[in-house]
């Protein structure tokens, strides 16, 4: 479960303003909005990456306001996938299994299995150089997920893809929350995706939560 | 494959004209510094250069130049990392201080960083600092008189090399488990090693042509603080035209070679690749 209560965070001169909604555990939520709107900026403050002057944010019931990003249990996919360029793709997928402390054989285990689900097996061995968009997408959405997280958070995973990758994408996704039962919130531009995709939706319009209802 | 930026797409006429002013522009720069070597080249004879290297001095110097320019690249690297990393990605009181504290050596003449460093070393606490370990003078000095300015540019590399660097990276760690200095080693440091093989380059360079700081803070004494640059000095000042030029070539010989075996150590360990999204 997400839930965000009043929720305030300056950045410069931009405000987010009392922002509230929640999510029930397992569902999907898409949130929408301009660019500038704040989505990124809230997505960012629920996975500990902001500062919060004001509200809560509660995951699985529990107030996480204070805590650091590392304590959260969200899994984050930025735009740009961010993948750690030293790292093979086996590398990225085991990185926070080893951050834990994990053995050796049940990270491999973990790694493989994770891999199998989003269809990367065969990438394991590689570089990330050169890996397409949609391979890096996945490859950072399977470094998301390795660690059983409670919440996934995706900021505009699929903007820059191709239609037809972006229709596996949204297959995949589908696929992995039906499997893990993970809890979504989902930042995208295209209306179609948040159809697709989604059980709540919510739209921001400058620093504000416009709309929030079931799909 | 790896990006080099560089452009391989068929030229037209203009084009070409375009890529043969700039080729006129920094050609000329280019020529100059080759007209110097060759200069140097024709001035000198194998015999001077043999004779340069047959003696004691000089072997003394050269072995100095090397270990000084050495340790100094390392201890610029100690201070540049870490300096470069706050200044790039934390605001902090004073921080704008600090970051011009950091160009005084860039912007100061060499001779007074040196002047400067013999003044330090003559207050009450730098006093008591060598009665316990010699530093003016002494081999120590010059370390740190090559320290005083190449970490200076080693800085600058550094905190442009993490200012370049996306720090979505860093955040991605964070929720996966890091805190803030498991995200420095795991991965901006890896990340960074581009920007260090540049600052420890720029570093050692800088240190083997130091002069003004170590002749001020060290002195010019043979078989104690003569390295490189001040063994051209003295050769200089005595008359000794054909042995300076020699040992100036000596330089740049030394030069050349370490910066390549840098390189080459630096491409076997893939330092200078780093494996770019």
């Amino acid at each position: 479960m997400i839930a965000v209560e009043q929720l305030r965070v300056s950045v410069g001169t931009f405000e987010l303003c009392d922002v509230g909604f929640s999510l029930p555990a397992g569902s999907y939520g898409v949130l929408m909005g301009r660019t500038g709107s704040g989505k990124t900026t809230l997505l960012e403050a629920i996975c500990g990456l902001r500062r919060v002057s004001g509200g809560r944010v509660l995951l699985g019931g529990r107030d996480v306001t204070d805590w650091p990003p590392s304590r959260r249990n969200i899994g984050f996919v930025p735009q740009d996938a961010a993948l750690f360029a030293h790292l093979k793709v086996r590398e990225q997928l085991a990185f926070a299994l080893e951050v834990r402390g994990w053995e050796t054989k049940a990270m491999r285990d973990r790694v493989e299995e994770v891999a199998e689900w989003l269809g990367i097996t065969g990438l394991l061995g590689r570089e990330v150089t050169g890996l397409s968009g949609g391979e890096a997408q996945r490859v950072a959405l399977g470094r998301a997920l390795a660690f059983r997280p409670e919440v996934l958070c995706l900021d505009e995973p699929l903007s820059a893809l191709d239609q037809d990758t972006r229709e596996s994408m949204c297959e995949l996704l589908e696929s992995v929350q039906a499997r893990t039962g993970v809890t979504v919130l989902h930042i995208t531009h295209n209306r179609a995706e948040a159809e697709r995709l989604a059980d709540w939706v919510l739209t921001m319009k400058e620093g504000r939560l416009e709309t929030r209802g079931g799909a | 494959m790896r990006r080099t930026g560089a452009d391989s797409a068929p030229l037209s006429g203009g084009d070409r004209g375009f890529y043969a002013a700039l080729g006129l522009l920094g050609g000329v720069y280019v020529f100059l510094v080759a007209a110097m070597l060759v200069a140097d080249m024709a001035y000198t004879t194998p015999g001077h250069l043999l004779a340069s290297l047959k003696s004691p001095e000089i072997r003394y110097a050269m072995r100095l130049s090397l270990l000084s320019c050495t340790l100094t690249t390392l201890l610029s690297l100690w201070v540049a990392v870490p300096l470069g990393y706050l200044l790039a990605r934390r605001n902090f009181p004073g921080k704008q201080l600090v970051d011009l504290m950091v160009d005084i050596p860039i912007v100061l003449p060499p001779l007074v960083v040196g002047l400067s460093l013999l003044i330090l070393f003559q207050t009450a606490p730098g006093r008591a600092l060598g009665e316990l370990f010699p530093v003016t003078y002494a081999i120590p000095s010059v370390i740190l008189a090559q320290f005083m300015v190449a970490c200076a540019f080693a800085v600058r590399t550094m905190r442009t090399t993490f200012d370049q660097m996306n720090p979505r990276a860093e955040q991605v760690a964070l929720t996966l488990g890091c805190d803030r200095a498991q995200a420095f080693w795991r991965v901006a440091f890896p990340a960074a090693r581009r920007g260090m093989l540049a600052a420890a380059t720029l570093a050692w360079a800088r240190s083997l042509g130091e002069f003004g700081p170590i002749l001020i803070f060290s002195g010019a004494t043979r078989f104690k603080t003569e390295v490189l640059s001040t063994t051209v000095f003295l050769e200089l000042s005595v008359g000794n035209l054909e042995a300076a030029v020699a040992v100036s070539l000596l330089m740049v010989i030394t030069a050349v070679v370490a910066l390549v075996v840098l390189r080459r150590w630096a491409h076997e360990t893939a330092l200078g690749h780093p494996r770019s999204t």
